[in-house]
């Protein structure tokens, strides 16, 4: 498969999709549709490589939910991203698709307070479990003061 | 908010005793070569299951990176991974370089990949150095090996500080190209260090191969499939260990990559001994790969962006990029977000050793404590890049 076969792919079974750009291809898609486009990604473009899950903070816009996946096989990459819109925070966990997410959810979790839903581990992963706020929203000032030292 | 409480999964091995310990390893314990706390469920010294705790050297790299300018950031960029600071800063300037369009003159390129592959080497040193010590005993009395490894580091680190005048962190890197060019007589001393180092290295092969300890170790332990490592997402040796021919040099090249010949080493056991044979090619790989490159050196300018005045003097035009390069660890992304300023809107580090230490609790159940130890060592993490 050629990354434009992947693009024609892509266009045709998530009519809804904005896609741009084929190296990597920047895919957007609802957030209803995160799993199954996950799922589509991995089993039809057989981007099995699970290179990281992060998000954006778009201030008054929203989070957005960003992953990169790769075909090593045929060398196409994959930026799937979702709008979780304004004031939500939660989120479809693609774990049941990609074991790396595991960590990486975590991590979007606690800088973000992302609650994935379906992860069956989500606890703060970088920071203490005592940790008050989410550091990488816009919102989280950088002088915060936190909690001293245990 | 707090996290909802969730039992922590349980791995059911068939077990007829009755006993279980939980025991902690770390987060001081010697072969984990930094702080990392391996809370770990015992049947007898089989382990069952493993939570590992991280975090402990998190130092808020994401956030800060908003904070400070292009300019700024690339010096610290290389706390990130100390133990190949050479390539973090890479991944940075980079990610600005493909934004905002900046050109990087041929000679500055060909610097940059003698320094990364002169780190990759200085690296796999001290994996080698380290990984051996923990095994310890089995090997001939402790620390031959990584006395031997660290004496040949050091003469990299020599070149490096002969280059940029530091040791560990260099800020070599900039925007547009590098810092310094090299000076007179380096590149004689350079050839003469990786022709030292290349002797050596098959001293070490032998040395390590002709050992039943070191191959019963090694040999059949902390297997990964390829499934399994494409999933979890874990890069570099490790993913070429466990059989997929996958090196960014050669599937995405940057930086003049594609003008240099060399092999991509590939296993197909997953194991630990894979790991270890990657490597081992790996290190004559990138020698032959800085020859090449003192041999074809370019003259010219160093940067296309020389005699900034100000740290806010590069501004990088709104976009984003996720540009990755091959860290001696694996795939060092970074995923940039410009807004247009002096600063990043958001900067994502993908590192290389966080996806790599992910696969732990996915191998080390049905184990031995001892392979633990073995298992982690060639896994190779820097626990800067793991925490960030």
């Amino acid at each position: 498969m050629t990354s434009d076969q992947a693009r024609a792919l892509i266009a045709e079974r998530f009519s809804g999709a904005q896609i741009d750009g084929t190296y990597p291809i920047t895919a957007t898609v609802s957030t209803d549709q995160w799993v199954a486009f996950a799922r589509f990604a991995s089993d039809e473009l057989r981007c099995r490589f699970f290179s990281f899950l992060t998000a954006v903070d778009w201030k008054d816009l929203g989070l957005e939910v960003v992953v990169r996946v790769d075909n090593l096989d045929d060398n196409i990459a994959l930026l799937m991203k979702t709008r979780l819109g304004p004031g939500v925070s939660v989120c479809p966990s693609i774990m049941p698709v990609y074991k790396g997410a595991n960590w990486m959810e975590r991590e979007c979790y606690d800088m973000f307070g992302i609650h994935f839903d379906g992860h069956p581990d989500l606890r703060r992963i970088l920071l203490t479990d005592d940790w008050v706020g989410h550091p990488l929203l816009k919102s989280y000032a950088v002088d915060t003061p936190h909690p001293p030292y245990r | 908010m707090s996290a909802p409480t969730v039992t922590p999964k349980r791995v059911e091995l068939d077990y007829t005793g009755s006993e279980r310990l939980t025991m902690n390893m770390g987060p001081q314990h010697p072969s984990a070569h930094g702080v990392f706390r391996a809370v770990l469920t015992l049947e007898g010294e089989t382990v069952i299951d493993v939570d590992s705790v991280i975090g402990y050297l998190h130092r808020c790299h994401e956030k800060l990176s908003e904070t400070l300018t292009y300019a700024q950031y690339p010096s610290i960029a290389s706390k990130t991974d100390y133990v190949a600071a050479m390539t973090s800063e890479f991944a940075y300037v980079r990610a600005a370089e493909v934004i905002g369009k900046f050109e990087v003159p041929k000679r500055a390129q060909y610097l940059r990949v003698i320094t990364a592959e002169l780190q990759r080497v200085a690296s796999h040193l001290l994996w080698l150095g380290t990984w051996c010590m923990d095994m310890g005993g089995a090997l001939g009395g402790g620390a031959t090996i990584f006395l031997y490894c660290i004496r040949e580091r050091e003469l990299i680190l020599d070149l490096f500080e002969s280059l940029v005048g530091a040791r560990l962190l260099y800020g070599f890197f900039q925007v547009g190209g590098v810092r310094y060019d090299i000076p007179s007589g380096w590149a004689d001393s350079c050839r003469q260090t990786v022709d030292v180092i290349d002797q050596r290295i098959s001293e070490y092969e032998r040395m390590l191969e002709n050992n039943p300890f070191f191959m019963a170790r090694a040999q059949g332990v902390g297997v990964i499939s390829r499934e399994l490592a494409e999933s979890v997402g874990i890069s570099g040796p490790l993913l070429r260990g466990s059989g997929v021919a996958w090196d960014l040099r050669r599937a995405d090249p940057y930086s003049s990559y594609e003008d240099f010949e060399f092999k991509v080493p590939v296993e197909t056991a997953g194991d630990c001994f894979a790991r270890y044979r990657v490597r081992m090619v790996e290190f004559r790989e990138s020698l032959k790969i800085v020859r090449q490159a003192l041999d074809k050196l370019p003259e010219g300018p160093i940067s296309s962006r020389p005699g900034l005045k100000s740290v806010a003097q590069t501004r990088v035009p709104k976009g984003e990029a996720y540009v990755r390069v091959e860290g001696a660890r694996g795939e060092v992304g970074c995923y940039l977000v410009a807004d247009g300023s002096a600063k990043p809107y958001r900067m994502k580090w993908r590192g290389a050793s966080f996806s790599n230490l992910a696969i732990l609790p996915h191998i080390i159940p049905g184990h031995k404590v001892a392979d633990i130890v073995a298992i982690m060592g060639s896994v190779d993490p820097v626990f800067g890049e793991v925490d960030r």
